[in-house]
């Protein structure tokens, strides 16, 4: 079986090549499909019909969640999937006619309709609840695609959506139903849980297993569009002929008549089941025979007489006695043959004659005779018409409900005049049909009608030749459905055998009441619809009843509303109340926590650590530090007072004991320091206040209030702690398993080298992240070689005031830089004269290369002692800033031959080698390898292998830093170079004259330094 | 577990400080307040550390609770970095802004404002369909769906018109203004300095 469902899947995902090579007659191969498996399920045929009554498969899938694809193909399935897989078969090879060479996109809609087919075939053969309940949603997924198929159409979108809504509701309804049901019988096997079904029912857990039941059926009934969810399927009529014939005619609104068929054996003897099946079914059976004949388009028509037979087969399919089960099955078989064939009649005359209206259509029999008389045999085996499939069917199941009467409820009396009236109307829009689209009308001009291909009109043609043969010769139906009506067979002693309580299918059962019945239905039928203009005049006064779509409407509308509503009070697009409302909470909930818990401090809380008593003189400094920072109201202040708490903090490590994060917060505080002077040059150099006066007492109150909650969360949580810290191993690891001294840096490469390594692909990230919101096009690693710049080019100032200091001063450095001077950096000689210093770049030439000397120290030391790749990269980086400031632009990029981008790609390369290659050695990823050799200069060395992954953290470190420096330095100035070179009126004049102060004097920072020398 | 009060009440101090400082509109400010956020949280990690101690360099003859607790130090190490590498993604981001709008500010949403003003009508939701008798000529037809739209041939789109468009106070061809709507168009160069160049 699951072969099967695997060829479908396989088939459906290449269909789109197929039809690449051979356009639409592609259609028959894919019907291949479905007939090959329509074969193979008539070889199954003697296993399933053996004493063991099924043929199971399972295979485990999620054994934590107890899910496995189990299949089951037990004589319900068995028939189904004659339906299904029989249908489908036919319904794809009418596809290679009905759509013409030149549509597109067939090759997709092929697919989903072959796997859908499939998806239904799984339906059927599920036995597990929640595998069934993965096709069931999977069908309502291609049947939005299979609505949607015209996505030009807004008619075929908003139909397959509203298909979509209702279906999906109520497989949610249903998911909840499945998952109490599968929980109280403590089985998900549909087999196992209908075993047990009577103990379940009347056991201790009957109320949950009825609310179970109940929306398991609300599931069904959305499927199968019940009332009152029946609007849907008229609405999906927008969908192409084929997929209505197939998805709202044969198989899935189906679904829902199988799932009540599945469950009947088990639950159909309690009264909610009677009253929703019988209730719902009958009400769906008369709305829908009645709303068929209102309708003019012949789609339509048919359209609501499947929601009008799907109504009836629900009831027979749920009334839960031998007689209905064997009349139901019966009545579905019946029902998919004659249904299709009108279908795909339809989809035929809507190709041919361009329209499906009633009031256009006239004389189309006369044009194709053998059209009208396919249609025709559908058309009578759906109005009950003797001989065909129709006739015999109904005939068991009027014989069904007659004996379901007998017992003389009034209830039951009330449901068969139901039935009756509802095939009256089944035989008057049977007729109504059949003159609709074929019938010469007077006063209408007749049809245009093209000549039906024989290859088109095959598959309608063998449905009805299939209604003759099942009409004429029910006896093979008739034993396929009795093993499934022996399920409801009672085993009083008196009873008699199964078949004796199901009776049989057959064309003659004698007078009896059924038949009387029919002869009075299709003399009413008769009659209504040789009345019909009465009819439609007695029509047209009833006023329209309440109108299910145009609730689904009101529905979604209110739901969009609220929605909108709720967002536009929510949503205000303020960052200031966001971040107010979550930062409120944040503190609110905790404090409340708190002090509702009403627990005692800890005891050992101290304000002077015995081994550190320096502390607090150190935290005064930095909480002056972020409190003038709070107040400064220039720019470079608040950014310095930052800083001053950052070093602050390095020394509160330091005095902790912890050298390597002091090592690292002042490193990165540096260069942090210049990554803002480089940023905000350009901007003014005032910090106003924007938030009003009102808003700042919130936010005073808000921060303080944040910051003592932090104070007694932080001291409850660690007063809370029971266990010995988890890093008391960490020294002993450390040495052993790392083989370092360093414990600090040996956890990050070693014990937690994956943490270190996702932040390491941060960093990679944020760094290209600056690069693009600074270069905006490209990673900007391909920059002018300084060969080509001219000398003394680069940060000229050329808006100087003549006359001026600044005039002045700008000549004297222009003529103390105009001597003769030996280049101390690469291209020192490319900065204007202005902007050069010596000091600087004397100082550069001689601290550039120990300090990447260090930086390297560090990184190799880092296993032993503090540093490490982190710290060695930020000193390397900082090298570079020195470089970057001495000699502008040009020299960076002499410094550092490869770009940024390949530098962060290497190093996140060399990190992830260190971690993959152990694991090609049979080893873990990331694990260490202590390597001890003896090397003739060096003498004994021990080469730890996470060593490299330093390495790689060292190089993405300088990634890092070089992208900080080429973006916010480097490509800045460049920014500005061309702002001062181009005319002034294209500066922009619009912002406030202070920014454009600020931007005059400050340039290249080397420049300023200049300046002032001069 | 012992709980050191002056690292706590600068973590305090320094979480109150940022917090004010990032519900401040200015960009700079948000910044900073989101480094003292960053510099309070390492002090609360490494508060949780215990009393100061040795540096965490392995010695045989050191017992394991003497040192300084290597964890919460190895966390901080990783936070001191990934703020780094935060703190200059904002800066590009600040610049950008600045580069881009000229301030240095937050700004409301305007689009996020917009959403409580949605029309109640959504053509795709409510607009009313025509009756179809037929689904002929099929609507995937290759050459031109032109004739099968869901659009009233009246209300041409304006690329088709091949008017002009007025942007700011420029007028450019409705052509190019619809090619620029679309992601990726070559008909748009962003300068340096961001915009069309």
């Amino acid at each position: 079986m699951i072969t099967v469902l695997a060829v479908h899947f396989a088939v459906a995902a290449v269909a789109p090549f197929l039809f690449r090579a051979w356009g639409r007659n592609a259609f028959y191969a894919l019907a291949a499909v479905p007939a090959a498996s329509f074969a193979w399920l008539l070889f199954q045929h003697g296993a399933v019909y053996s004493d063991a009554g099924a043929v199971s498969q399972v295979f485990p899938w999620i054994p934590g969640l107890d899910l496995e694809f189990a299949f089951r193909l037990d004589p319900l399935a068995w028939v189904m999937s004659l339906l299904i897989l029989g249908v489908g078969a036919l319904v794809l090879v009418y596809c290679a006619r009905y759509f013409s060479p030149e549509d597109r996109d067939l090759g997709g809609f092929a697919a989903q309709f072959l796997a859908f087919a499939g998806v239904m075939f799984g339906l059927v053969i599920a036995d597990d609840l929640l595998l069934m309940f993965i096709f069931w949603e999977l069908t309502t997924i291609l049947s939005y695609l299979l609505i949607g198929f015209a996505r030009t159409r807004l008619a075929a979108r908003r139909s397959a959506l509203q298909a979509l809504m209702v279906t999906t509701a109520g497989g949610l309804a249903m998911l909840v139903g499945l998952i109490m049901l599968g929980q109280s019988a403590g089985t998900y096997r549909i087999s196992a849980v209908l075993a047990q079904a009577p103990t379940l029912v009347s056991g201790p857990s009957g109320a949950t297993v009825a609310a179970a039941v109940v929306l398991i059926l609300t599931g069904a009934i959305s499927k199968s569009a019940l009332v009152p969810f029946h609007f849907w399927l008229p609405g999906a009529m927008a969908a192409p002929t084929p997929v209505s014939a197939y998805l709202h005619a044969a198989a899935m609104v189906k679904a829902g008549i199988y799932l009540v068929a599945r469950l009947a054996p088990g639950f159909s003897d309690t009264t909610y089941w009677q009253i929703i099946v019988l209730g719902l079914g009958l009400a769906t059976m008369l709305v829908g025979g009645y709303r068929a004949l209102r309708q003019t388009d012949i789609k339509l028509i048919l359209a609501y007489g499947t929601v009008s037979q799907l109504g009836f087969l629900t009831m027979v399919a749920g009334l839960g006695t031998p007689d209905a089960a064997l009349a139901g099955l019966a009545m579905l078989l019946a029902h998919g043959l004659f249904k299709a064939t009108l279908f795909l009649v339809v989809g035929i005359i809507d190709q041919q004659a361009g329209t499906r209206d009633v009031r256009q259509l006239s004389g189309v029999f006369r044009s194709s005779r053998a059209l009208g008389i396919v249609a025709g045999i559908g058309a009578a085996s759906m109005a009950g018409v003797p001989l065909l499939a129709g006739f015999v069917a109904k005939e068991s199941v009027l014989e069904a409900f007659v004996h379901h009467a007998s017992d003389g409820e009034a209830w039951s009396m009330v449901v068969l005049v139901g039935i009756v009236i509802g095939s009256i109307l089944t035989f008057a829009y049977s007729a109504r049909f059949m003159w609709g689209a074929f019938a010469v009308k007077p006063g209408i001009e007749r049809t245009t009608f093209k000549a039906v291909k024989p290859s088109f009109l095959a598959a309608p043609a063998l449905l009805s030749l299939l209604s003759i043969v099942y009409g004429l010769w029910p006896a093979p139906v008739d034993a396929w459905v009795q093993p499934y009506a022996a399920l409801f067979a009672s085993t009083a002693s008196d009873a008699g055998t199964p078949a004796e309580q199901a009776g049989h299918l057959a064309l003659w059962h004698g007078f009896t009441a059924s038949l009387g019945l029919t002869a009075l239905t299709f003399a009413l039928g008769l009659a209504m619809y040789f009345g019909r203009t009465l009819v439609a005049r007695a029509q047209s006064r009833v006023p329209s009843w309440i109108d299910g779509d145009r609730i689904y409407q009101l529905t979604i509308g209110a739901l969009d509303d609220t929605a909108v509503w709720i967002t536009g009070r929510t949503q205000r697009g303020s960052l200031y109340f966001y971040l107010a409302v979550i930062l409120t909470v944040a503190f609110v909930l905790p404090l409340t926590a708190m002090l509702m818990a009403g627990k005692p401090l800890p005891a050992n809380l101290y304000f002077i650590d015995p081994y550190s008593p320096l502390q607090p003189v150190v935290g005064a400094g930095v909480v002056i530090g972020a409190l003038a920072a709070v107040k400064a109201n220039k720019r470079f202040l608040a950014v310095l007072m930052v800083s001053v708490t950052g070093y602050g903090i390095a020394l509160m490590f330091a005095l902790q004991g912890a050298p390597d994060l002091a090592l690292t917060q002042v490193l990165v505080e540096t260069i942090i320091l210049v990554a803002f002077v480089l940023a905000m040059r350009s901007l003014p150099a005032e910090l106003r206040d924007r938030t009003g006066g009102k808003y700042r007492v919130v936010r005073v109150i808000i921060g303080a209030a944040f910051g003592i909650t932090m104070v007694f969360a932080a001291i409850h949580a660690m007063g809370a702690r029971v266990a010995a810290p988890v890093s008391l191993e960490f020294p002993r690891l450390a040495y052993e398993g790392g083989g370092g001294l360093n414990i600090v840096n040996v956890t990050l490469v070693d014990i937690r080298a994956w943490d270190t390594f996702g932040e390491i692909s941060v960093l990679a990230l944020a760094a290209t992240g600056v690069a693009s919101l600074i270069f905006v096009r490209g990673r900007g690693d391909r920059s002018r070689v300084p060969d080509t710049i001219a000398e003394g080019s680069v940060g000229r100032q050329v808006a100087v005031e003549p006359g001026s200091r600044d005039a002045a001063a700008l000549a004297i450095s222009r003529k103390f830089a105009a001597s003769a001077r030996d280049a101390w950096i690469v291209a020192g000689r490319t900065l204007a004269p202005e902007r050069r210093s010596i000091i600087f770049e004397v100082v550069t030439r001689l601290i550039f290369h120990s300090l990447i000397i260090f930086s390297l120290y560090l990184l190799l030391a880092g296993h032993n002692l503090p540093g490490g790749g982190f710290a060695g990269g930020l000193t390397a980086g900082l090298a570079l800033a020195i470089r970057y400031l001495a000699g502008g632009r040009f020299e960076l990029r002499e410094a550092t031959p490869v770009g940024a981008g390949t530098l962060l790609g290497i190093g996140l390369a060399t990190a992830a080698a260190s971690g993959v290659v152990p694991l090609l050695l049979g080893g873990q990823v990331l694990q260490t390898a202590i390597i001890e050799l003896w090397l003739p200069v060096f003498g004994d060395i021990k080469f730890v292998t996470s060593t490299i992954f330093d390495i790689g953290v060292y190089i993405v470190v300088i990634g890092l830093v070089l992208d900080v420096l080429r973006s916010l330095g480097s490509e800045i100035d460049e920014h500005f170079e061309e702002q001062r070179t181009a005319p002034a009126e294209d500066l922009p004049t619009d912002h406030d004259p202070a920014a454009a102060r600020v931007q005059e004097p400050v340039g290249v920072p080397a420049g300023a330094a200049a300046t002032d020398q001069g | 577990m012992s709980i050191n009060l002056t690292l706590l009440t600068v973590m305090g101090a320094l979480y109150a400080c940022g917090i004010y400082l990032i519900l401040e509109r200015s960009l700079t400010r948000v910044l900073l307040g989101l480094m003292l956020l960053a510099n309070a949280t390492n002090l609360l990690i490494l508060a949780t550390g215990g009393y100061a101690g040795l540096a965490p360099l392995y010695n045989k003859d050191t017992a394991a609770q003497e040192y300084s607790d290597p964890l919460p130090q190895a966390l901080i190490l990783t936070s001191i970095v990934i703020s780094f590498a935060v703190t200059a993604f904002m800066l590009g981001i600040i610049y950008r802004t600045w580069v881009l709008a000229r301030q240095d500010e937050i700004q409301d949403d305007v689009e996020d404002l917009r959403v409580a003003e949605t029309p109640r009508f959504d053509a795709e939701d409510d607009a009313p369909i025509p009756a179809e008798t037929s689904e002929f000529p099929l609507t995937m037809l290759g050459s031109d769906g032109g004739a099968v739209s869901d659009h009233p041939p009246t209300a041409e789109r304006p690329e088709a018109s091949g008017g002009f468009v007025t942007v700011g106070a420029k007028e450019i061809p409705a052509a190019d203004a619809a090619a620029e709507e679309q992601p990726g168009s070559q008909n748009v160069t962003p300068g340096p300095e961001g915009g069309v160049k």
